[in-house]
């Protein structure tokens, strides 16, 4: 082996470090985190199955086999559906922010990025970041679907993308949530257990695919306003027309409070975990 | 000469379950341009050590310095200076070699083209140029480690802090490391190294400190190291407990320390080994014992131990160690039982 190249750089001295240069670094580190979290989502066969072919397979499923036995106002069940497919998907994405984190602790790997001279923060937001990139390639995923097996918006293409930038919002301040979780577990096994208690509850007691008015009175206050439903209500609404100012506005509440008060958390958890 | 690395009084204790003092004062200094050696047994404190070397974890009392640098209060700087490679192998399983490389030189902040070069130069320094481009998935746990290592050069550190780089590997891969590593130190990098192998500290430290439950009991070169202990332990194994008490006391003129018996198998650290073993055999025939096994062996950290202490490295791991590294330290102590052969039953 030659020395030349392992030899320490002459200069031990680095520049000085100003305001512009970490802003910089910030952006540069985030999008490198993404990057790598991006290649894991194509190299992992199942990370690939869970943002593809689940979300088709939840179509198909509520379409054909579920949807004739569920009775809908207006009638059209596909209609009703697909804007719950979408909260449902993203929201189930959202689990890989967790393992993720959860993996990448266990493997020490954020031992290694601690220890780098790289923006903290950057390991949080390239995880919500690829979270983002992969739920808008879901979005277009299912929108292609639902149109195949008769999905019709009817209020045109500004409200309906108006629709997927709330979902995609939506989905943004649920990966801080679950990030959270991940930066809690002590591997990514419970991280994946700790998450799908808070999910169950959160997709399935919604208007995500059936009425609320068909569940007990007992039931219908949570599953009417939780955030899941507030944010298909909203959807549904800019999709399908209907009244939406109140459902939206909802929706970035909950959005909004979810990242002020998760976004902190889960930095102070990533600072405190040893 | 100046001083690459500086621990002054350093004092972490983790609380949880279990409360502990994983460090209790803990003291050394490390020369430009030279590898230290921390050697301990699991859970002595050696990883939070390093761990707050590298400002991964702050230190509850006493203060450290990379470089004049303080940790604390410089924590970014330091981190630009230096590099860390742990046992664990913390590289991207999900990324290929070059891959790897390149997001950490990218996180360095090094240029676009240096990145590159950076790389390709360190995978074929590290025999890795053909598997670059494989998912490290395909890699077998020597490549791993040498990729992790290659991992913490790409920036150029001048001070390398490795955490057990060749715990669990096999003597082939070890080896190879160990080369790599002296080449290294000869480029004039400094070097921290933490290890439960007296072999390897041995082989690669000029200096070194002996580390138990948080503290440092032991401290200087290798060599007076050994020369406390005596160069070889000589091992016999015998049929009964009468026969062993009786080879313990016709040995006891060859060793520097009392022989140890631990039921029918007797210790002794001797300074000439064949000399050694020639009379012992010979006055173990004039009394007619045969022994079942007779080995000579390069003595261990459990011997130094015993030699410092008076007592074995106890299994100490559940009560001293950090929650966290808990599950991850217990499959490497299986692999350092496999890869140290050494005695392991109570002082009696």
């Amino acid at each position: 082996m030659t020395t030349a190249i392992t030899a320490p750089s002459v200069s031990a001295a680095p520049p000085a470090v100003t305001l512009a240069s970490k802003l910089r670094w910030m952006v540069s580190d985030t999008l490198t985190i993404t990057k790598r979290n991006l290649v894991a989502i194509l190299r992992i066969p199942e990370q690939l199955f869970f943002s593809t072919v689940q979300p088709i397979m939840f179509v198909l499923l509520f379409t054909y086999v579920f949807g004739g036995a569920i009775k809908v106002p207006g009638g059209h069940y596909v209609n009703y559906l697909m804007p719950g497919i979408f909260v449902q998907t993203v929201a189930f994405g959202a689990v890989s922010t967790s393992i993720g984190l959860a993996e990448d602790l266990q493997k020490g790997l954020i031992e290694r990025f601690r220890a780098l001279p790289m923006a903290r923060s950057a390991v949080l937001t390239g995880r919500t970041g690829a979270d983002m990139v992969r739920n808008v390639f879901t979005v277009i995923i299912i929108t292609v679907v639902g149109l195949a097996v008769g999905f019709r918006p009817t209020t045109g293409v500004l409200p309906y993308v108006a629709g997927i930038l709330l979902i995609l919002l939506f989905a943004y301040a649920l990966s801080w949530g679950f990030a959270v979780i991940g930066l809690s577990a002590p591997n990514s096994e419970t991280a994946q257990v700790m998450s799908f208690p808070i999910l169950f509850p959160l997709t399935f007691i919604s208007s995500a695919f059936v009425p609320v008015s068909s569940m007990p009175s007992w039931l219908q206050g949570f599953a009417t306003y939780q955030p899941v439903s507030v944010t298909v209500s909203a959807c549904r609404a800019l999709m399908l027309g209907g009244p939406t100012a109140s459902w939206v506005i909802q929706t970035l509440a909950w959005t909004i409070g979810f990242l002020i008060v998760l976004i902190p958390l889960a930095v102070h958890r990533y600072r405190t975990r040893t | 000469m100046p001083y690459a690395i500086e621990a002054d009084d350093l004092q972490k204790t983790f609380t949880g379950k279990h409360t502990v003092r994983a460090l209790d004062g803990v003291t050394f200094a490390v020369e430009e341009g030279t590898v230290f050696g921390l050697l301990g047994p699991n859970g002595s404190g050696k990883t939070t050590a390093v761990r707050i070397l590298t400002t991964i974890l702050s230190a509850d009392g006493g203060s450290a310095r990379v470089l004049g640098h303080d940790v604390r209060k410089k924590a970014g700087l330091v981190r630009s200076l230096i590099g860390l490679a742990g046992q664990y192998a913390a590289v991207d399983e999900n990324l290929t070699g070059t891959e790897n490389l390149r997001m950490v030189g990218n996180l360095n902040h090094l240029d676009r083209a240096t990145v590159a070069g950076r790389a390709t130069q360190l995978l074929a320094e590290f025999n890795l140029a053909d598997a670059g481009d494989r998912p490290l998935k395909t890699y077998s746990g020597g490549m791993r480690r040498r990729l992790d290592l290659a991992a913490a050069l790409v920036a150029r550190p001048a001070v390398l802090f490795l955490d057990e780089p060749t715990t669990g590997l096999d003597p082939q891969s070890r080896n190879d490391l160990w080369e790599v590593i002296e080449s290294l130190v000869g480029g004039g990098t400094t070097v921290l190294l933490t290890t439960q192998y007296l072999e390897e500290a041995d082989r690669l430290a000029s200096r070194l400190s002996v580390i138990d439950h948080g503290r440092v009991i032991a401290e200087g070169t290798p060599d007076e190291l050994k020369a406390n202990l005596g160069a070889t332990v000589l091992e016999v194994g015998l049929d009964t407990i009468e026969q062993a008490r009786r080879t313990a006391e016709l040995l006891a003129s060859l060793g520097s320390h009392t022989p140890m018996v631990n039921g029918t198998v007797v210790e002794v650290t001797v300074d000439d080994g064949p000399a050694s073993a020639m009379t012992g055999l010979r006055s173990l025939d004039q009394e007619g014992i045969v022994p079942t096994a007779f080995t000579l062996r390069e003595p261990s950290l459990d011997d130094v131990f015993l030699a410092l202490t008076g007592r074995r490295t106890e299994d100490e791991t559940e009560e001293t160690e950090d929650p966290s590294t808990r599950r991850r330290r217990r499959s490497r102590r299986r692999a350092a039982t496999k890869a140290m052969p050494i005695a392991t039953g109570e002082l009696s």
